[in-house]
């Protein structure tokens, strides 16, 4: 798999993720290297196996549905950008 | 140190010889004197001598860790000191609340002394891509401690701590231990809750114990383990007892399996000799060593960084200039916020793995890549299960030289990924391992082995680690500091 210029700019556009010109250099030539080296697994059949997402076999986990507390909210509120009323104060989402 | 490892701090308290208080202050006084050298902490726990003269009064000294100080990577969740990854995101940062292992070390009586330093968000084999600036390898200060546990295991390297707790998600705990000297345990997957470890990759993240023996690793893995009601993935009936894995050495029985390819090209010679010796002394011990084949591993490490990196892309989305940390200064709008929050403040190798993981999750590759390597997971398992079937434990390297110099990794992130090669199958398929030290190169650096269990196997692995350390004294070994000019 070839990386081109314009893939470094859409994946850094999906990531959230604004790259300088040398940067978006780098990352082309990189993840180029790097995703070649991963096609190695192409290599390997794999028909009829089921994807492993998960290894300890986990179920869906039930619990009563009571109120019980929850953290302190200033202590929540302490590392936020803006803080207005008690809330997370962001800028301005929808026109 | 007078007193190394927790199993002598709890002797000399029982005996009346020193307390908490006089041993925090004596770790305290060694991390004055080498982190400069060493830079194994980002924080020190300003509480600790304080919270140590209360033990001494007031503590429960029934605890497991009774009085014992432990150093915790900074990617394990406290209240009362900064949680920063290594990087510059979390500036700053104080979480709510402390995790689950660091509330269980607290219920154990153990002293906090302070977060350690690690590749930033774990994303890295060296200790070098940390905000923080790099840590030293204290076996020899030109190099790496591995990474991306490397505080911790330097911490307890240099007498900084006499035990701390890594994490590991492809060997961060397995291969600093390797590098430094010591000995780590990945646990199970599910067998220590992960609630307040910032998450890297979450089908592959958990927390373990880094020490000089594997008496400590126990002692510390039974204060952390247990199920836990806010961590979903966490198993039930989680209840480790070491007890009678650490007083028997008789191995006569056991089978040991040895995966030939795995000591192929690639290998370092002295490692593969320092190997071939531990097959040796464990046989001497009474194990029988089984030679076999394990091809999958030619697979492990692409399908690893797939499915981790897709796994941090996705929870490192959480990183949005608002909510923790670092906050750009100025901005236009909402979208230029989160693109400034990032770009300044993910470090190069955050950005690359983030970039990695969503290519690979996106639309029209997430067939080829993502799909695809879960199920050559699904194939690696199956491998492991078949050895599991005939072997009571695997025997391999943790990694395939000693540890690096300094300025060597990064500018190669392939390179890098592959030296993750004996480590990264124990994540993907979620079993327990331990490593431990297993011999010296000529540079004066140590080689480490590890041991590889079924799931939940545990306690085998611990009777096999410390039968060996009973009998060879590579655990024994200590390096030469270095004070600060």
């Amino acid at each position: 798999m070839e990386i081109d210029r314009k893939m470094v700019e859409y994946v850094a556009e999906l990531s959230k993720l604004r790259l300088s010109e040398p940067e978006k250099d780098l990352m082309q030539q990189d993840l180029t290297k790097v995703l070649q080296y991963m096609d190695i697994l192409n290599s390997l059949p794999t028909e009829g196996v089921e994807p492993l997402t998960h290894v300890s076999g986990v179920e869906n986990v039930f619990r009563a549905d009571v109120a019980r507390p929850s953290y302190d909210r200033e202590k929540i509120l302490q590392n936020a950008i803006a803080t207005e009323s008690g809330c997370f104060k962001v800028p301005q989402t929808v026109e | 140190m007078q007193y190394e490892t927790a199993a002598q701090l709890r002797r000399a308290y029982a005996d009346g010889q020193t307390t908490a208080a006089a041993q925090t202050e004596a770790y305290l006084a060694q991390i004055a004197k080498y982190d400069k050298v060493y830079h194994c902490y980002n924080v020190i726990n300003e509480q600790a001598a304080e919270q140590a003269v209360e033990f001494d009064k007031n503590g429960d000294k029934g605890g497991a860790l009774a009085g014992v100080p432990v150093a915790i990577k900074d990617n394990l969740a406290t209240e009362q000191m900064t949680t920063t990854c290594s990087s510059k995101i979390l500036e700053g940062f104080v979480a709510p609340y402390d995790a689950t292992v660091v509330q269980k070390l607290r219920a154990a009586g153990a002293i906090i002394l302070g977060k350690t330093n690690m590749d930033e968000f774990a994303m890295g084999s060296t200790t070098e891509t940390s905000y923080t600036g790099a840590t030293k390898n204290p076996w020899d200060t030109a190099h790496v401690p591995g990474g991306s546990s490397g505080g911790s295991a330097a911490a307890v390297a240099a007498g900084e701590a006499p035990l701390s707790l890594g994490s590991d998600t492809g060997g961060s705990i397995r291969q600093p231990c390797a590098y430094c000297g010591l000995t780590g345990i990945k646990p199970t997957y599910g067998a220590v809750s992960r609630y307040g470890l910032l998450a890297y990759g979450s089908s592959l993240d958990q927390i373990g114990p880094i020490a000089h023996d594997v008496r400590d690793c126990a002692t510390l893995l039974q204060v952390i383990a247990g199920y836990d009601e806010k961590d979903s993935t966490s198993i039930k009936d989680v209840n480790f007892d070491f007890t009678v894995a650490l007083q028997d050495s008789d191995l006569r029985g056991k089978k040991i399996g040895l995966p030939l390819n795995y000591l192929g090209e690639g290998l370092d010679a002295e490692i593969k000799a320092a190997i071939l010796a531990a097959c040796q002394q464990f046989a001497v011990l009474g194990a029988e060593i089984c030679e076999f084949e394990m091809p999958m591993i030619e697979y492990a490490v692409p399908a690893y960084y797939i499915i981790a990196c897709a796994e941090a892309s996705s929870n490192l989305s959480r990183y949005d200039g608002i909510k923790y940390g670092y906050h750009p200064e100025s901005f236009r709008d909402l979208e230029d916020l989160y693109l400034t929050a990032r770009s300044e403040g993910f470090g190069l190798e955050v950005k690359r793995r983030i970039m990695l993981g969503t290519f690979a999750l996106s639309s029209g590759y997430y067939d080829a890549y993502y799909q695809k390597a879960l199920k050559v997971r699904a194939l690696i398992k199956q491998e492991f299960d078949r050895a599991f079937a005939q072997y009571d434990a695997i025997l391999s390297p943790v990694a395939p030289t000693t540890a690096p110099a300094l300025n060597s990794s990064l500018s190669d992130p392939l390179a890098m990924y592959l030296s993750d090669i004996y480590t990264v199958s124990v994540n993907l398929v979620g079993i327990p391992a331990v490593a431990l030290p297993c011999g010296m190169a000529a540079n004066g650096l140590p080689i480490g082995m590890q041991l590889l269990g079924r799931n939940f196997a545990e306690e085998n692995l611990v009777k096999l680690a410390n039968a060996y350390q009973t009998s060879t004294d590579w655990h024994n070994k200590r390096p030469q500091l270095k004070e600060a000019e």
